[in-house]
């Protein structure tokens, strides 16, 4: 069903869908109005499900996971200072193995203070064994966050959905709302790799042998390749039951591409009409979106590597180089424009003239475009 | 009490004499329950992959979790406990608020020694006044706050003080507040031997001479507010053991002058005196 | 998923060994002065005193010598001895 959604109801709704037990979530601007509006959904009966008020996002995370350990469909959601204030605990939830869902309004870190988006924060997760997916807009925010329940509880890996402040997050979009039915017929009961059970006596957590330990990053690790498959094949599913299709990647107009641009977020919708307005010219110029930051879509970029790439990041690490630049970089050879930090607003007009600089090889390694 | 059931299990890691190995026989009174623990003492104490000492579910949280992962287990059980030092009562102050405040269904026990423990015998904010620790090797200077008192301030339904040396007093307490729907806590007082410097073996001796002095007072609030057991009959201070008997005991007071003592028992003295009060107050009878 | 092995530990006694090993001295029990009172049984910190028909049973793999069931025992039947 056709009807207008901000970003932040628009994944109120999915999890209102996904039959959620359990949701907790401190404020943050702009993350509130997904929860404010979860709790409307309960308070009025149409969600049936339990709203934990928490005094801190620490607790937030806290209590999901309290949650679902034993057994419940869990989700939080955060931004920028308060995914710090529980970074603790969302290593102690992906170590631990347990499908859980968050949503990440992306927002500047401080000070100065901002509440504006960049996907600084939502990187921090880079390496903390939470799957990581980023939506360009108030529909991919839906679908994303119905996948991540199967996805995560395919896998035994917690799920971060990102969705950009204010541009996703607090704009009214149309939007497609699946029907329940519909998508019970997708995604099934909760599943989870062990439960904890007063009638079943173990330890969780308990210290253990330093390459046992290992070991079981090394399988973490493994899982994570695995999940690549899992995510292309759920969001292939997906594309067969709700008719969107989703995976690692969306590629726009990649495939005879000379040149090829890649990011993510919600800058990609702008992105794409610059690409647009470039091949009108005759510029064979593609966009490769990446919906996934983890796992790390290197095969499809392997493959790009006779092509001319543009990596613009929207977060930079510190002593080196943006984000995706470095990650990309790994892969192929890459330029990297570093843009829209702070919340900057980055428009179809600010990429025009980026791609047209791009291809006319008149990009530094490193650019910051400001 | 004859038929505690043996919730740690002999041959575990903790030290000799330990109150928290004394103190978790009081779970065994409760029916079905998951424990969860943060990082501290018995964290250690529950032993190491693939074997666990505690006879009873466990989860292991992060330090400044063990409320809040527990309002969530209590969203599909009932009887969740906590078992957690007074360090995790520092660092998770805000989540031990916030679960009171929800009035989770839950029971959270605060073995407190009186320290950081685990680390190494550090301050925290129960170390009783002047003592020495690694933090404070000239005598505590800080203040001490009362747990107990705080979290009866959360309007909770239960709320009690107990200790290692009364073990019949401690398990009835559980039991009850194990009857009880809602956020139930009590403080437990344990100490430590070779945190507070005295032999092992005194461990139970120490503890009650902690009550027969005045320092730790046994209290109850299930609506009503009442002194219990044993501290009843030290309301009256003549009837108590010399404040300086407890002290010299313990090598964590060692150098302690005279003016130290006084201000010390001014303290108590003060806590009497408010505990009379809300006896007085809290009174549904 | 290997991993849930070490994620996952389940109950056993002598997670630290045989801790008897940790002795120094050794409580010894004379039942003619036991009255039964069960106070050894409340307070061993190790859980490896029981009361069998009557009298109290010490687990000597695992007891590991604090000396507080000869502290609490109110009738002095409970001696804690050197041990070699």
């Amino acid at each position: 069903m056709k009807t207008i959604l901000t970003g932040n109801h628009a994944v109120a709704y999915a999890v209102k869908l996904s039959r959620v037990k359990v949701v907790s979530a401190y404020p943050i601007t702009p993350q509130t109005t997904i929860v404010e509006k979860i709790a409307e959904m309960i308070a009025k009966g149409e969600m049936d499900a339990e709203f934990v008020n928490v005094e801190s996002e620490h607790s937030a995370l806290s209590v999901v996971y309290g949650s679902a350990l034993a057994g419940l469909r869990s989700f939080t959601a955060t931004s920028s200072h308060g995914l710090l204030y529980m970074y603790e605990m969302c290593w102690w939830v992906s170590n631990s193995r347990l499908p859980l869902v968050m949503a990440v309004v992306t927002r500047t870190i401080g000070p100065p203070w901002n509440i504006h988006t960049d996907h600084t924060d939502l990187m921090t997760l880079r390496d903390s064994g939470w799957i990581i997916a980023m939506a360009e807009n108030a529909q991919e925010a839906l679908d994303l966050t119905i996948q991540s329940f199967k996805i995560s509880e395919s896998l035994n890996l917690p799920f971060a959905v990102g969705l950009d402040a204010f541009v996703v997050s607090h704009t009214a979009e149309v939007v497609d709302v699946p029907d329940q039915e519909t998508v019970d017929e997708f995604l099934p009961e909760r599943k989870q790799a062990y439960r904890v059970d007063p009638n079943d006596v173990f330890a969780v957590g308990n210290i253990a042998d330093n390459l046992e330990t290992m070991r079981i990053r090394r399988e973490m690790a493994l899982d994570m390749e695995k999940a690549k498959g899992v995510i292309d094949e759920v969001g292939r599913e997906f594309g067969e039951i709700f008719g969107r299709r989703y995976g690692l990647v969306e590629e726009y107009m990649v495939d005879d591409a000379e040149y090829i641009v890649v990011m993510t977020g919600a800058w990609s919708g702008d992105a794409k009409e610059a690409v647009d307005i470039l091949r009108e010219r005759g510029i064979q110029i593609g966009l490769l979106k990446l919906r996934y930051i983890r796992p790390f879509p290197r095969e499809v970029i392997e493959r790009l590597d006779d092509r001319k790439i543009l990596v613009v990041d929207r977060s930079f690490s510190m002593g080196h180089r943006g984000t995706l630049g470095i990650e990309v970089g790994n892969v192929v050879d890459c330029k990297n424009v570093v843009a829209g930090l702070c919340g900057v607003d980055v428009g179809f007009e600010d990429f025009k003239e980026m791609f047209e600089r791009f291809v006319r090889g008149e990009l530094g390694e490193v650019e910051w475009w400001i | 009490m004859v038929d505690l059931r043996c919730v740690l299990l002999p041959g575990n890691p903790s030290c000799q004499g330990c109150p928290h190995a004394i103190g978790l026989k009081a779970l065994s009174v409760l029916e079905n329950p998951i424990v969860v623990v943060p990082a501290g003492c018995t964290t250690i104490i529950a032993g190491f992959n693939p074997k666990q000492s505690i006879d009873l579910p466990v989860v292991h949280v992060p330090f400044a979790s063990a409320p809040a992962v527990a309002c969530g287990l209590s969203k599909a059980y009932d009887n969740v406990v906590v078992w957690m030092g007074d360090g995790a009562t520092d660092i998770g102050f805000s989540t031990l608020s916030g679960s009171a405040v929800r009035n989770d269904n839950i029971l959270v026990v605060v073995s407190d020694n009186e320290a950081y423990m685990n680390t190494g015998i550090q301050m925290s904010g129960t170390t009783f006044w002047k003592a020495k620790t690694t933090t404070t090797p000239a005598g505590k200077r800080e203040e001490k706050k009362d747990l107990a008192l705080i979290m009866l301030m959360h309007r909770i339904p239960y709320v009690a003080t107990a200790s290692v040396g009364y073990m019949r007093d401690f398990v009835r307490k559980v039991k009850k507040a194990s009857k009880i729907k809602g956020f139930k806590f009590i403080h437990l007082h344990s100490p430590c031997p070779p945190g507070w410097r005295f032999d092992s073996s005194k461990t139970v001796e120490v503890a009650r001479m902690a009550v027969k002095s005045g320092a730790w007072i046994l209290w109850e609030y299930d609506g009503s507010f009442r002194i219990t057991g044993m501290s009843r009959m030290f309301r009256d201070k003549s009837k108590r053991i010399p404040l300086t008997e407890y002290l010299r005991v313990q090598g964590r007071f060692k150098g302690l002058t005279e003016e130290d003592v006084r201000t010390i028992e001014e303290r108590i003295d003060e806590v009497w005196k408010l505990l009379d009060v809300l006896e007085n107050t809290i009174n549904k009878a | 998923m290997e991993w849930l092995k070490t994620l996952i530990s389940r109950p056993s006694k002598g997670v630290s060994g045989k801790t008897g090993y940790w002795r120094t001295f050794k409580p010894i029990y004379d039942r003619d002065k036991c009255v039964l009172c069960y106070e050894c049984y409340v307070y061993c910190p190790e859980n490896c005193v029981e009361i069998v028909e009557k009298v109290v049973k010490i687990d000597y793999d695992f007891c590991k010598g604090c000396g507080i069931c000869s502290e609490v025992c109110p009738a002095n039947a409970i001696e804690m001895v050197k041990e070699d």
